[in-house]
């Protein structure tokens, strides 16, 4: 019967089997999980960068009315064991990451007292009324300043701020710059993000005293690896210790470490035996959930006359903040700034030095990308500055460096190995897709109209769904090389995923329903996908670097493919025919060329409950389910060129982006609506670090972007219409043929507006290399180049 | 604190009840009237995760008092289902569209676009941008709830002829 071959659902654009819940107000989100009798938290928290704690009276405030209980540091004492993110890694200083701060607050923001109540408003309302005395300490806000011998430190026992160094190095660079025939170079500054997801972060402990289990309900984006810290932590076995996150709004990175508050919950809700809550409110999550993308980077590339670059040089100076981030460590952001600064190039020569710096500041984290926008930046920047010099075309500069399809696998000058990927391919792409030279023609025009046009490439490779070989946590006590599926066909033939992975809106419940669906044979509404729920798989970490396409689609196939083959095998006795002469294909299972077939359903009660229907022997033992981990060992290269042109308004000087265009190649699509989705809201977070996002601190470490409308991220009016071209070059080596792609937008924005911005302005001799490329910036950048340039002009005269 | 009673319509249904003068219209929604649907993002009036409809007209419930909305009648994003609470037509065309990525602000992205269209229902691209120009969204990069948004439109001039 050909009209049961299997249909292909990877690759169909399905709707999304999260949505209707969404859509009706009906999904459940922390702050719609009620449980009775819960009890909320509201937190005292530090006003100052760096002091003493000298009092904390909270006599008062335990009076208030529906007060249960507060909390300082002395009162968790010895109810946890105090945790570190300890790495192998040389040259690296562990923090604490104390949960209540004690003795000394080292951000303003960071969590005192927590007072606990019956309800937020009452919580709120007492905590007001708790008395810290602070003796201040002395301030550690310029990374620069305090990475100084003599600064304030912010961990005595470190000796110092500077709490990672590292080296990547090929060759001997200094020579190399010495005799290069052109030599560019400058200092770069991306300023501090947030992620700022739409949903706060909260968390809900609930104690079962009768079991001794804790369950923690949390917005987290890796609840094995919270488990995990937990049971060590809290001295419970992981079966009576679950972490599940529902339905999460956003993650981004921000919620993917573990945090103070879910400790604490857990803390307090074992103690009082009632459920506990924590939800942040928008304040809070400005100055405690991690921040990101903050160095300082100065750097130079050597190239000969034809463009080709001889070498590159970098110093990156991080602001990590006050503690180094559990599991990731304070390494997380910085270090990748400098193992992937050479880009998709050939860089022969290369040292990249970067130091990782304590401030007085909330810590820093993971936040989509990852060192990458940075990395990103500065070499798209050089790429550019080198072309300006050299008069070649950006384009052609690229073209002249990009690694080359004969070339793959290419190992970088720090040691990164590139997987036969897209790399010319999608820059050849954007620039075909954008028409470039019709695109410069346009350009040239409105430059002799005397606007500001102009036009920004920028291009890059990254890692995505990262195996044990490669795993993101080197040295840390952590394993994200792999991720686990456990399928099974129950005995009504309904078939039920579970994963260890967390979606916070990727739509994985529909992308691994899909996966499932193509290689089991059933249709996609057949398939339920359990995810973000520690205690569904032994081990799984969650849903971070791009990796569950990868991984958690690769588990899903290995495990499908068992449970298929299952199936099979008792469909031989019941069909009478070979395994080999038996297919599934729409929740059908049939003998090929013949009418005789079975539904899953029908199966099922044969193998579970129609004792008699197959033969003992095969029946005994047998079951419908499937576990399989998968690693992908090596990890993807995922890579993708951006093209932006963008006009600045003369009385305004604000930016508008007039084109967009994305190239980029993430192997097998699942589902090209959300691949889709993927750029854009990339793409529109990319805009955001570009053009308008900065956390600013006073001289003091007081937070002045504090709420929303003082952290601007993009709305629709900022975010133009994108042009997306997936490429599908080769596939990767992975068994579904995926590459990661959900952070790529944000890699490649920054660096293609900083170009687009620096051409626009290149008549008057300005170069973006400071973001967010504000309008006050611009405006300062101009007044000051017309000023030198009417200077100029007036000697010359 | 003492109480005051109030009376308000919510998708149509009577709601009575003895309220703090200081309970937000959010809070009062969310935790008494047990509409989750309406989320809370910033409680400072930027974000518009919190928006419904007053009498019509959209507004952010984390500014308004419960009491303020004594007499008056919300429609919530429940409140834009079917009767049997499955999605409406302004809901399936997000869903087609894939205009929503983890669906926290999708419901005041919703009102702000059903207030839209119920004015309007052949929006141009920088009128719809202009109605949601004050619902943030982390996700999508609003690209496809524009792209829902006119689905939903060309559908109601479908209807409409």
């Amino acid at each position: 019967m050909e009209a049961e071959a299997r249909p292909k659902i990877i690759g169909a654009r399905v709707q999304r089997v999260e949505d209707p819940r969404l859509l009706a107000g009906r999904g459940a989100f922390i702050d719609d999980v009620n449980l009775p009798g819960t009890l909320h938290v509201a937190f005292c928290r530090s006003d100052h960068a760096h002091a003493r704690i000298v009092d904390i009276d909270s006599a008062e405030a335990s009076r208030m009315p529906g007060v249960t209980a507060i909390f300082t540091a002395a009162d968790i004492e010895g109810k946890m064991h105090p945790i570190r993110a300890t790495s192998r890694m040389a040259d690296y200083f562990a923090t604490e990451l104390p949960v209540l701060a004690r003795d000394k607050v080292r951000y303003v923001g960071e969590s005192v007292v927590a007072v606990v109540a019956a309800n937020r408003y009452l919580a709120e309302d007492a905590a007001e009324r708790v008395a810290i005395t602070y003796e201040p300490l002395g301030h550690a806000i310029d990374p620069v300043a305090a990475a100084e011998a003599g600064s304030p430190l912010l961990h005595e026992e470190a000796g110092t701020n500077v709490i990672v160094t590292r080296t990547f190095a090929r060759g001997d660079v200094d020579e190399v710059l010495a005799s290069a025939p052109v030599r560019i170079g400058d200092t770069f500054r991306m300023h501090r993000k947030t992620p700022a997801a739409m949903e706060n972060r909260g968390y809900l402990a609930e104690y079962d005293q009768g079991r001794r289990a804790l369950t923690l309900h949390s917005t987290t984006q890796i609840p094995g690896i919270v488990r995990d810290a937990l049971v060590e932590m809290l001295d419970l076995p992981g079966n009576r210790l679950r972490v599940v996150a529902p339905d999460v709004g956003g993650g981004f990175g921000g919620k993917g470490a573990l945090y103070p508050e879910e400790i604490l919950v857990c803390i307090i809700a074992r103690q009082l035996g009632r459920p506990v809550k924590w939800l942040s409110d928008r304040l809070e999550d400005l100055m405690t959930t991690n921040q990101a993308f903050d160095e300082i980077v100065e750097a130079e590339l050597a190239c000969d006359e034809e463009g080709r670059i001889l070498g590159l040089r970098a110093e990156v100076i991080g602001d990590v903040g006050a503690y180094s981030i559990y599991p990731w460590t304070a390494a997380i952001e910085p270090v990748q700034v400098v193992s992937f600064l050479p880009g998709p190039y050939r860089v022969p020569v290369y040292r990249g030095r970067v130091r990782a710096v304590a401030t007085s500041k909330t810590p820093t984290g993971a936040y989509r990308g990852v060192g990458r926008p940075i990395s990103t930046f500065v070499m798209e920047r050089l790429i550019d500055m080198a072309a300006a010099k050299l008069s070649l075309d950006p384009l052609e500069m690229r073209r002249r460096n990009m690694v080359r399809a004969e070339e793959f696998p290419y190992k970088s000058a720090s040691g990164i190995v590139w997987d036969r990927a897209g790399f010319m391919e999608c820059l050849d792409g954007v620039a075909t897709a954008a028409d470039y030279k019709a695109l410069r023609q346009i350009q040239t025009e409105a430059r002799a109209a005397g606007r500001w046009v102009g036009i920004g490439l920028a291009s890059y490779a990254e890692l995505t769904g990262l195996g044990s070989r490669i795993a993101v946590a080197p040295g840390m006590p952590v394993n994200t090389g792999t991720e686990s599926a456990r399928i099974r066909v129950d005995s009504t033939g309904a078939v039920t995923a579970y994963f260890g992975i967390a979606s916070q809106g990727q739509g994985l419940e529909t992308t691994l329903a899909q996966v499932i669906a193509e290689e089991l044979g059933v249709r996609l509404e057949d398939v339920e996908v359990i995810q973000g729920d520690s205690a569904v798989v032994a081990h799984g970490t969650g849903t971070y670097a791009s990796r569950s396409a990868v991984l958690a689609g690769g588990a899903a196939i290995l495990s499908a493919r068992a449970v298929r083959e299952k199936v099979l095998e008792a469909a031989s006795h019941l069909l009478e025919a070979d395994v080999g002469d038996i297919d599934t294909g729409n929740g059908r299972i049939f003998v090929k060329g013949t009418d005789r077939a079975l539904s899953f359903r029908e199966l099922a009660r044969a193998v579970y409950s129609e004792i008699g229907r197959l033969p003992r022997e095969v029946r005994e033992g047998m079951d419908l389910e499937a576990t399989r981990m998968y690693d992908p060992y090596f990890g993807t290269t995922t890579p993708a060129s951006h093209l932006a042109m963008v006009e600045i308004d003369p009385e305004t000087y604000g930016v508008t982006i007039t084109r967009y265009v994305v190239a980029e190649d993430c192997g097998r699509i699942i589902n090209p609506l959300i691949a889709d989705g993927q750029v854009q809201g990339g793409v529109a977070q990319g805009i955001g670090a570009a053009l308008m996002e900065e956390v600013v601190h006073d001289d003091a470490g007081q937070i002045l972007t504090a709420s929303l409308m003082d952290y601007v991220v993009p709305t629709a009016m900022e975010i133009p219409a994108m042009e997306i071209i997936h490429l599908e070059t080769e596939r990767p080596d992975n068994i579904g043929g995926f590459r990661g792609m959900g952070e790529g937008g944000t890699i490649g924005a920054p660096a293609a507006l900083a170009n687009a911005i620096s051409d626009a302005l290149a008549p008057l001799g300005i170069m973006i290399n400071e973001l967010p490329a504000t309008p006050e910036r611009l405006f300062r950048l101009i007044e000051a180049a017309t000023t030198r340039n009417e200077r100029r002009a007036t000697r010359v005269g | 604190m003492s109480q005051r009673e109030i009376n308000l319509s919510i998708n149509g249904k009577t709601y009575a009840a003895a309220v703090e003068p200081r309970l937000s219209l959010l809070d009062f929604l969310r935790d008494h009237a047990g509409l989750t649907g309406t989320h809370v993002g910033c409680e400072h009036g930027v974000c518009g995760a919190c928006s419904i409809l007053f009498d019509g007209v959209p507004i952010r419930s984390c500014l308004m008092l419960a009491v303020q909305a004594d007499g008056h009648a919300i429609t919530t994003v429940e409140g834009l289902c079917n009767e049997d609470g499955a999605p409406g037509p302004l809901q399936d065309a997000f869903q087609e569209a894939h205009g929503l990525q983890c669906g926290y602000c999708t419901p005041g992205m919703l009102i702000s676009a059903q207030a839209l269209l119920a004015g309007n229902s052949d929006p141009s691209i920088a009128e719809i941008k202009d109605a949601i120009g004050g619902n943030l969204c982390r996700c999508t990069g609003y690209v496809q709830i524009i792209e829902a948004i006119q689905l939903a439109a060309s559908r109601l001039r479908e209807a409409g002829q």
